[in-house]
């Protein structure tokens, strides 16, 4: 075979597959849209390997594969924390009243928009669960977390078949947003308690999220308020939640 | 030609020995698909490097179990600033884009090696190889780095060199990764309990990242010292280099 032969084909053969590529992963992006694979950190030059990541996971968890549960004996004995409770403004003045006029309003796409004080929250059935929490810089501890599974309360306001996405914002001025794999998620609570007693403020109180499938950062502290949406495209700078902005993952189920 | 004779004593057969005829005839050309992979690898490895570095800067302490935090006592902590925020950051979104890469690359190595019987005809050690005298004549050419120049099959360390870090260091690499995944192991517990725990499984993943990095420098002096010109260009264009390097 002459040189330039083959070099002729090579290069055909290598049109030929990167037009197959392209076609291929354009018909893959339709697919992992339709199918929810895509994350909404999806753009940029992490956007491949948030994909991938997110999108195998997906498909290899069963939506209620449970994280690993412990016993009271394996709790760690101290928890360190991360961050301080906002100190000033609306958040001050309902810790002054011991968050007696606190109050969780539930809105967007849903059939019955409610709001709940800690005591309603306290009086649906109480979850609790034993789990490992690892924070993204690599420390870890086991607690035992009380409150109401999230989907409890998603499903006395009745949330629309066309949402996709729960959007949680905070006191702290954080929000983030969960797949509604991850919100439905039995291990997913408004938690109130920590070992026993009421959710410290360095902790979070009143109300935080713990969502166990993913890292710590995404049970987001003090929340404000909860949002069923169907599209994040235009909260924020429409990444899904604040952590990108700062250059952490939307997903962390790593 | 005295070690040679001496190998000889030992050994039933040893490509090494059987001829020493100039590289250019005997060195088999690199497959495509083997030079792409090793390239597409080498970019994901530093990745991996240098992504990882930035992880562990944002907690420079390691522990053996399940938990392990500021609170508690580490193994050991390495002498390096704690630094929140950016490296860990980026850092993390780095690791995985290349741990893709790395796993996808290395699984189309493999399937490439197993299917045209690379692992089985050119790296898998014959019996005799493991022979005291095969040993300790491997090692010393090693320690006089004789016949390092040339280009024809493995000797026994080199076998298990590469066999090692194909199908140990790297398989394991990416268990104690998948171990520290919260949600991996929500479907897979037993790879995080193989391990003894979460914290368990991040000390080994750097334990094993410092093997894979005294790998690659071994890997990198053993080019170097077999001719790295020669060896880089056969890499790259499948041959290697015409000119005849230092023997």
């Amino acid at each position: 075979m002459s040189e330039p032969l083959s070099r002729r084909k090579m290069i055909t053969a290598g049109l030929a597959a990167t037009v197959t590529g392209v076609a291929g992963l354009t018909a893959a992006e339709r697919i992992a849209h339709r199918y929810g694979l895509i994350p909404p950190d999806s753009g940029g030059v992490w956007g491949p390997g948030e994909t991938l990541t997110y999108a195998a996971q997906r498909l290899l968890m069963s939506h209620h594969s449970m994280a690993r549960e412990f016993n009271r004996s394996d709790i760690s004995k101290a928890i360190p924390v991360s961050g301080e409770p906002p100190s000033a403004g609306l958040y001050k003045e309902l810790l002054e009243s011991s968050f007696r006029n606190w109050r969780i309003p539930i809105d967007g796409m849903v059939a019955r928009p409610a709001s709940f004080s800690i005591d309603e929250l306290k009086r649906m059935p109480m979850s609790s669960q034993i789990t490992h929490q690892a924070c993204e810089e690599g420390w870890s501890f086991i607690a035992e977390w009380h409150g109401v599974q999230l989907s409890h309360v998603l499903n006395l306001v009745g949330v629309s078949a066309k949402a996709k996405y729960v959007v949680v914002n905070a006191y702290d001025e954080n929000w983030d947003s969960l797949d509604l794999a991850d919100a439905f998620h039995p291990q997913t609570f408004l938690t109130y308690g920590l070992n026993g007693d009421d959710l410290s403020t360095r902790h979070g109180a009143p109300l935080r999220l713990k969502v166990a499938r993913q890292l710590g950062y995404k049970s987001v502290k003090f929340l404000s308020r909860i949002t069923v949406t169907d599209s994040l495209k235009n909260i924020g700078s429409g990444k899904g939640s604040l952590s990108p902005d700062y250059g952490y993952s939307w997903y962390a189920g790593i | 030609m005295l070690n040679s004779r001496h190998l000889m004593a030992h050994s039933t057969y040893i490509p090494e020995v059987a001829h020493e005829a100039n590289q250019a005839q005997i060195a088999h050309r690199v497959p495509l698909l083997v030079r792409l992979t090793h390239w597409t690898f080498t970019l994901s490895f530093f990745g991996l490097v240098v992504s990882g570095f930035a992880i562990i800067l944002a907690h420079p302490h390691f522990y053996w179990g399940e938990t392990g935090n500021i609170l508690t006592p580490p193994l050991f902590s390495l002498p390096l600033p704690t630094m929140l925020g950016g490296p860990s950051g980026w850092g993390r979104s780095l690791h995985f884009q290349s741990a893709w890469l790395a796993v996808l690359s290395g699984l189309l190595y493999v399937i490439s090696g197993v299917a045209s019987r690379h692992f089985r005809n050119e790296l898998l050690p014959a019996k005799q190889e493991f022979s005291l005298g095969a040993w300790r004549s491997c090692v010393a050419d090693h320690l006089r780095l004789n016949r390092l120049t040339q280009n024809d099959g493995y000797n026994i360390l080199q076998k298990l060199a590469y066999l090692g870090v194909v199908f140990v260091a790297f398989p394991l690499m990416i268990l104690s990764g998948f171990a520290m995944s919260p949600s991996i192991t929500s479907v897979l517990p037993w790879m995080v309990e193989v391990f003894g725990g979460h914290q368990t499984a991040r000390t080994i993943h750097f334990f094993l990242a410092n093997l894979l990095v005294l790998f690659l420098l071994v890997h990198v002096t053993m080019v170097a010292l077999a001719g790295f010109t020669s060896r880089l260009t056969a890499m790259i264009t499948g041959r290697p280099a015409a000119h005849k390097e230092i023997q």
